[in-house]
């Protein structure tokens, strides 16, 4: 289980930052939230893993509980990212809409001379 | 008066002169003046206490867990130089009223030169070194204002910036200075550390505090070799000239290392360094004022000189030096303010303060010409006024000093420097007073009003009274200040006389005297033998540092920043993993402490999906629209994990975020290209999959590591844990951390979702309203539209969930204190009950209805958390302390209420809020005239012929 988890972490921070490297700002905003789910669960696994034991009190007996603060973290974590997602792709539309293009790169870089204009 | 009252009403009064500018100049001048002499009578109120040897002292604690205290104590040292402070700031505001001409904003001035004054203040009678370092940086920045107070004149503002760039410097590393002296005590108070004399030199960061410390001083006080930022400083109006560089700010270096003296003085490192600097300081000075045209620059570089003079004598090191350092400044103080002015009266009359285009004002302006000869001559050590007296006195201290085995040198060159300084005096009086009346100065010279003489003749009676009288009248001040310095225990024997006898410092300053007359006689072959000489421009040097500096910088900040999002990018993870790497192998890892848990078929499968999904996007994330259908089965497949490993509120928060945020992206997607194109060649994108792959690594390294070993320290969860139900009502933990134990992060958090929303709002408005909408109103779709834009199915099925969904939504709302739920999920539930219905029914439909702008539901959930927070305070409580009990009311069966509730919604006004305005404002770019609908439902059979015109797309 922890290494699926782990691996897991490492495939979506490996896609969201080789879609952050990107030229356009779309994939950005794709990485971003790749790497906005991989932050989440690196999080919420720093609690460390534990299936049906829920953070809900049982009066009646004793039970195991998950640790809960990690996930009360992650919980606000998950809506401010929203928000953040939410200004991120806002500025990328105003940016396009207002110069028709969708590039990262204040200027042409030199090095990625593959680019169509 | 409290000490307290005294530094703090400078600054208060500060507030006034600015305001009352509009009463008029006069008005102004009056307030600063009458707030100086109160806090002046004030501190004169303590003169009993003072000369009876007593400490006067005010203390609060202010942050005491950083040792940092507000207190203020006053001895006959601070007693000295606040008098010197207050007293001489009293008459340059007399000065300044009749200087400044009609267009200077005269507020703005004594506003600056209050909150100057104030600063000093502050520094002369703290206690606490790191109080001090604070008023210390004060001086800095209102002195930086001060010089740069005419704004329009280059040099001024160049002056003011060379002045903080070096004062600003040498106060950094003072703060450095002052962190380890009071790290070797164990106390930043002064009065301990004064206590502490063995225990800072024994310390073997004696040495790094003391250069640390002196830097600072020698900054401030124009010390060789950073004395070349007061010359430039002169640009400021003179009655600044004559305040800060005269009289206040420079010789707050002397009042430290005076006020340190007890402690730091007495090693060879002392000695050497300060006495040396000193020295030098004063022969270069001298040297460099006699060949200074301009009577600002003759004057400034004299400060330094004397500076250097005084610093020579703390270095010293012996208590009789130390006594004629204090008596020095006293003496320093008095003539050169009366000088400083005295210059300023000839520039403000004269028209130039250029000494070759003056000469022979005797005539004209004999008032000036009585006040400047008696200051210069006091300058120059001439009998019987108080320079002689205590150049008399230093002469006799340099005659016995020894450096490094040489009896000669310090005498010689203390002869030498003193020769110097009677030449430039004589030149001040000859090439400014006497000499022929001239018929080409630029203004009409002639005797100033009595408000602008009245300052300086008052210092020169004090100059004359002093040298006649000095046992009566500086003896008692002192003796005080001097028994400060020297921290306690028998003042040396000493006598404030005019005639010691044969002494040998008689024939050095007969030596002097007769230099200075003939160097003045000789000064026009010396200025060429001068002029000829090749000699380091200081101001270039200082620039040319600067240069350097900003364009170190500049390659650096554009070889890291520029203006490729992709560079940051692929630097921050770079040296993210370097500097994890670097951890990772200065550190041990221990061994594994957990076991690793089997996973199940369901497992697997998910993380198949997930991986696959992952793959997929990476691929083809050139198609932006299937690689948003991937992102949205990554999300399901994260909230299923999070539901499996036990964590049922956040598998419900993340598929509702998920929900908004894909329908956030199409919305952008609908304006932005369908397709991104190859713009890299293969090695870059190689070598950006290395980056991502090497980080992946790492990030999942990590994670794998800390799942398979257990907490090392205690975690603060069983604490959650066991105080859940207990202290905060309720079962549901999680909820429970976030309305309570951590309810000001959370409300934190809902103003950060509400700024967020804000800014969506605020950047759509500027987009809307620039050319960018004609773009948008005739643009073509550049996809197929659907024939039927709201299709009768789905508007009828969303209008039926509505009521459904926010019943969810409630209940969700309440369940959540005890079962998964609570204020955030309930408002992302309730936010796409409402998105629904813009979908199914259009955008213009559902403005129609709508009935709060969300601006104010964004506005009122943080309120109504704000008041629930407040609420504790009615209760004795700090903010946020949550309350709950038991209520019955009939019929219902008794049920639980924690104010948690009430603060949990306005988590949900807030989320609900912040989520709707932000989509709101992307749906309104695509929104174009005429697409409102008027009826509730686009497509109505039973409608008349008007619909059979059919619906609009």
């Amino acid at each position: 289980m922890e290494l699926l988890v782990a691996s897991a972490v490492g495939i979506l921070t490996a896609a969201g930052i080789y879609l952050i490297l990107r030229r356009r700002s779309f994939p950005v905003i794709l990485g971003l939230s790749l790497l906005t789910y991989a932050v989440n669960v690196f999080l919420f696994a720093s609690g460390r893993l534990m299936s049906g034991a829920p953070p809900i009190l049982n009066k009646y007996e004793e039970v195991l509980y998950t640790d809960p603060l990690p996930q009360a973290l992650v919980l606000t974590a998950i809506v401010i990212s929203f928000g953040m997602t939410a200004v991120v792709v806002m500025i990328a539309l105003g940016a396009y809409l207002s110069s028709r293009d969708d590039r990262t790169a204040l200027n042409a870089e030199p090095e990625g001379s593959g680019g169509d204009a | 008066m409290s000490l307290f009252l005294i530094a703090a009403l400078p600054f208060l009064g500060a507030v006034f002169p600015a305001l009352l500018i509009r009463a008029g100049r006069n008005a102004a001048a009056s307030a600063a003046g009458f707030t100086t002499l109160l806090a002046f009578v004030g501190l004169m109120l303590h003169i009993p206490a003072v000369f009876r040897g007593d400490t006067v002292q005010a203390s609060i604690d202010w942050l005491p867990a950083l040792g940092l205290n507000a207190n203020f104590f006053l001895d006959g040292l601070g007693f000295l130089f606040a008098a010197m402070i207050l007293g001489i700031g009293l008459l340059i505001i007399l000065y300044a009223r009749f200087y400044l001409s009609r267009e200077d904003p005269m507020g703005q001035f004594f506003c600056y030169l209050l909150l100057f004054q104030g600063a000093m203040v502050g520094i002369v009678l703290s206690d606490n070194i790191l109080l001090l370092l604070v008023f210390w940086e004060l001086t800095s920045l209102s002195s930086f204002l001060l010089i740069g107070y005419w704004k329009h004149l280059p040099e001024g503002r160049q002056g003011a910036r060379m002045a903080l760039a070096v004062t600003g410097s040498g106060g950094l590393a003072m703060i450095a200075g002052m962190l380890m002296l009071g790290h070797i005590v164990g106390s930043y108070d002064l009065s301990v550390i004064l206590q502490n004399k063995d225990a800072i030199q024994a310390s073997p960061l004696y040495l790094p505090a003391l250069i640390l410390i002196l830097l600072g001083c020698f900054t401030k006080s124009a010390q060789f070799p950073f004395h070349f930022w007061l010359p430039h400083a002169m640009a400021a109006p003179t009655p600044v000239s004559a305040y800060l560089h005269s009289a206040t700010m420079v010789k707050a270096g002397l009042f430290l290392m005076a006020r340190l003296w007890p402690v730091l003085a007495g090693t060879p490192e002392w000695f050497y360094i300060v006495a040396t600097t000193g020295l030098v300081t004063m022969l270069v000075g001298a040297m460099i004022a006699l060949f200074k045209d301009d009577l600002k620059a003759l004057l400034a570089f004299s400060t330094v000189s004397h500076l250097g003079l005084i610093t020579m004598l703390l270095g010293f090191g012996t208590k009789i030096a130390a006594v004629v350092a204090v008596f020095h400044i006293i003496n320093h103080a008095t003539f050169k303010a009366a000088l400083f002015m005295t210059a300023g009266i000839v520039d403000h009359e004269a028209g130039t303060r250029d000494i070759k285009r003056l000469g022979g004002l005797r005539h004209l302006m004999p008032v000036t010409f009585a006040i400047g000869t008696v200051a210069a001559l006091s300058m120059a050590g001439i009998p019987p006024l108080n320079g002689f007296l205590s150049k008399e006195m230093m002469l006799e201290e340099a005659a016995h000093t020894t450096w490094y085995g040489s009896a000669l040198l310090v005498p010689v060159l203390v002869t030498v420097a003193a020769l110097f300084s009677a030449a430039y005096s004589f030149r001040f009086i000859a090439h400014v007073f006497l000499g022929p009346k001239r018929d080409d100065y630029p203004g009409h010279p002639h005797d100033p009003n009595t408000g602008m003489w009245i300052g300086p003749a008052f210092l020169v009676t004090l100059v004359v009274l002093i040298g006649l009288a000095s046992a009566k009248i500086a003896g008692p001040l002192v003796a005080t200040a001097a028994g400060a310095v020297i921290g306690g225990g028998e003042l040396p024997y000493y006598s404030l006389k005019l005639w010691h006898g044969l002494t040998p410092a008689l024939y050095m300053s007969i030596v002097a005297v007769i230099g200075g007359v003939v160097f003045l006689a000789l000064h026009a072959q010396l200025t060429r033998i001068w002029t000829a000489l090749p000699r380091p421009e200081a101001k270039q040097i200082f620039e040319a540092l600067v240069r350097a500096l900003t364009r170190t910088a500049r390659v650096v900040t554009d070889g890291l920043h520029n203006g490729a999002l992709t560079r940051y990018a692929a630097i921050m993870v770079t040296f993210t993993v370097i500097i994890g790497y670097a951890a990772y192998r200065g550190g041990t890892l221990g061994a594994a402490t957990r076991e690793m848990q089997t996973a199940g078929l369901l497992p697997v499968v998910g993380w198949f999906a997930l991986v696959v999904s992952t793959l997929f996007i990476v691929a083809k994330h050139r198609n932006r629209l299937v690689a948003l259908v991937l992102i949205g089965v990554v999300g399901l497949v994260v909230s299923m994990a999070f539901n499996y490993l036990s964590a049922p509120d956040l598998a419900l928060t993340q598929i509702s975020v998920e929900v908004v945020t894909i329908i956030l992206m199409l919305l952008a997607l609908n304006f932005m290209p369908k397709e991104t194109p190859v713009e890299t060649p293969l090695p870059t994108r190689l070598r950006d999959g290395a980056i991502s792959v090497v980080a992946g690594l790492g990030a999942g390294g990590l994670i794998y590591a800390l799942m398979m070993r257990d907490f090392a320290f205690p975690t603060i969860s069983d604490y959650h844990l066991a105080n859940s139900y207990k202290g905060g009502g309720g079962t549901n933990v999680v909820n429970v951390i976030l309305v309570d134990f951590r309810g000001y992060d959370t409300f934190g958090e809902i103003i950060v979702l509400g700024i967020a929303a804000m800014v969506i709002f605020a950047l759509t408005e500027a987009v809307l309203n620039s050319r960018v909408r004609a773009y948008l109103l005739n643009r073509k779709p550049d996809l197929p539209q659907a024939g039927d834009a709201h299709p009768l199915m789905m508007v009828v099925a969303t209008r039926v969930m509505m009521p459904l969904a926010l019943m969810v939504a409630a209940y969700i709302f309440f369940r959540g204190h005890n079962l998964p739920g609570g204020g955030f999920i309930a408002g992302l539930i309730a936010a796409i009950a409402i998105i629904m219905q813009y979908m199914a029914s259009g955008f213009g439909w559902a403005t129609e209805r709508q009935r709060y702008p969300y601006h104010a539901i964004i506005g009122s959930g943080v309120l109504i958390a704000a008041a629930t927070g407040m609420g504790a305070w009615f209760n004795g409580m700090p903010f946020l302390t949550s309350a709950f009990g038991y209520i019955h009311w009939e019929p219902l069966e008794e049920f639980e209420w924690a104010t948690a509730a009430l603060f949990d919604l306005g988590v949900f006004l807030a989320v609900v809020g912040a989520v709707l305005l932000a989509l709101e404002s992307l749906s309104r770019f695509a929104w174009q005239p005429g697409i409102s609908s008027e009826h509730a439902m686009d497509i109505n059979p039973a409608r008349d012929e008007a619909a059979k015109t059919g619906t609009e797309g």
